[in-house]
């Protein structure tokens, strides 16, 4: 009973999130490529993301809360310095913030 | 398929095809398995909190995006009245408005029907939106549609992958393993973002975000998201406009 909800509920999410992406399909037919509309909507996708992570970052939901603020910006710091370092490697990067944050709070976090 | 000479350039492609191929081949690798790790996350999330697997695999190719299916997976957990869980996943999802209604017009060419915009429309993530904004400017306009379906495929495939690897490993992860990979998705946006913003107007709209994010999610959590990206888009828009370099991108 409790799945059948859940499967429910995956449709309706699933349905509202397709809703999203087709209306911003709808909205680019309205509006010109290199018009001031869509340098503004640009702004609002751009700043939407960094708003996403930066929110992720500084204030999280779930099992990242555990963690504090410092040992999140200081594996971010760790990553970013591995990434530009290694000529902007995305892997490299990415991993090592993971293993930073991990080995952070093993050493001094909890 | 031919390589350029420029540092921020990838290749070009001869034909539709190759464009496919290409962008199935730039998004294996760091992309697939970064994405896919995050999604490693969430399936251990899912099988955690009671769901069952076809329906924790199943939501990943027809949601595709993360923090939604978080949200939907955790509250649902709760016991979250419906609508507000509805809500919450909407406005989670509320940036694929505008990153869908900016990429797609660049997209467009005589070639292509309803049906092939409205599967790439599926398919805008944040990943391949922020490569497709950068390879776009590059590629012949018939090429730009099938790069970006052949690299977000590969990302579609990546994450339902790595749910169902999330889901069967669940009981043996310790927290602090699953912290690790929820992490690495903040992470992969940050790198990616920075790597793949070249214009003014999306350094200046990223910094303005990053700063209201938090904030506005301090004054009104259920609508941070979406209330922050818009004033935040704004104040950038407005600043690009004040010094005319909106015009210039």
């Amino acid at each position: 009973m409790a799945d059948a909800s859940l499967w429910g509920l995956m449709l309706v999410c699933a349905v509202v999130t397709f809703a999203l992406r087709g209306t911003g399909l709808w909205l680019s037919r309205l509006i010109s490529l290199d018009g001031r509309a869509m340098r503004l909507l640009a702004c609002i996708a751009y700043a939407t993301l960094a708003a996403l992570v930066s929110r992720i970052l500084f204030l999280p939901a779930g099992i990242l809360e555990t963690t504090s603020l410092w040992e999140r910006l200081l594996a971010t710091a760790v990553a970013l310095g591995v990434f530009l370092l290694l000529g902007m490697n995305l892997l490299a990067g990415v991993v090592t913030g993971g293993v930073a944050l991990v080995v952070i709070v093993v050493l001094f976090g909890l | 398929m031919t390589a350029s000479s420029s540092f921020i350039s990838g290749p070009r492609y001869e034909t539709a095809a190759d464009a496919l191929r290409g962008g199935a081949l730039e998004g294996m690798g760091a992309p697939a398995l970064v994405l896919g790790s995050g999604y490693i996350g969430f399936g251990a999330l899912a099988a955690d909190a009671g769901v069952s697997l076809p329906l924790a695999v199943l939501s990943t190719p027809m949601i595709f995006a993360l923090p939604a299916q978080i949200i939907m997976v955790e509250m649902w957990q709760l016991g979250t009245p419906v609508l507000a869980l509805v809500l919450a996943v909407m406005m989670a999802n509320a940036r694929f408005l505008p990153m869908t209604a900016t990429l797609l017009p660049q997209m467009r060419h005589p070639r292509w029907n309803g049906w092939h915009y409205a599967f790439a429309t599926h398919l805008v993530a944040m990943s391949g939106w922020a490569i497709a904004m950068r390879r776009n400017v590059e590629l012949e306009a018939e090429h730009r549609l099938p790069f970006f379906c052949g690299f977000s495929l590969i990302m579609w495939l990546g994450c339902s992958l790595g749910t169902l690897i999330g889901f069967f490993l669940s009981g043996g992860f310790h927290d602090l393993v699953t912290v690790g990979l929820i992490f690495l998705n903040p992470i992969y946006f940050i790198l990616i973002l920075t790597r793949e913003t070249r214009t003014r107007l999306g350094i200046t709209a990223l910094l303005c975000g990053a700063v209201a994010g938090p904030l506005v999610h301090l004054w009104i959590p259920d609508w941070s998201l979406i209330v922050g990206g818009i004033l935040a888009g704004l104040l950038a828009f407005a600043i690009l406009e004040s010094t005319g370099a909106a015009r210039r991108g």
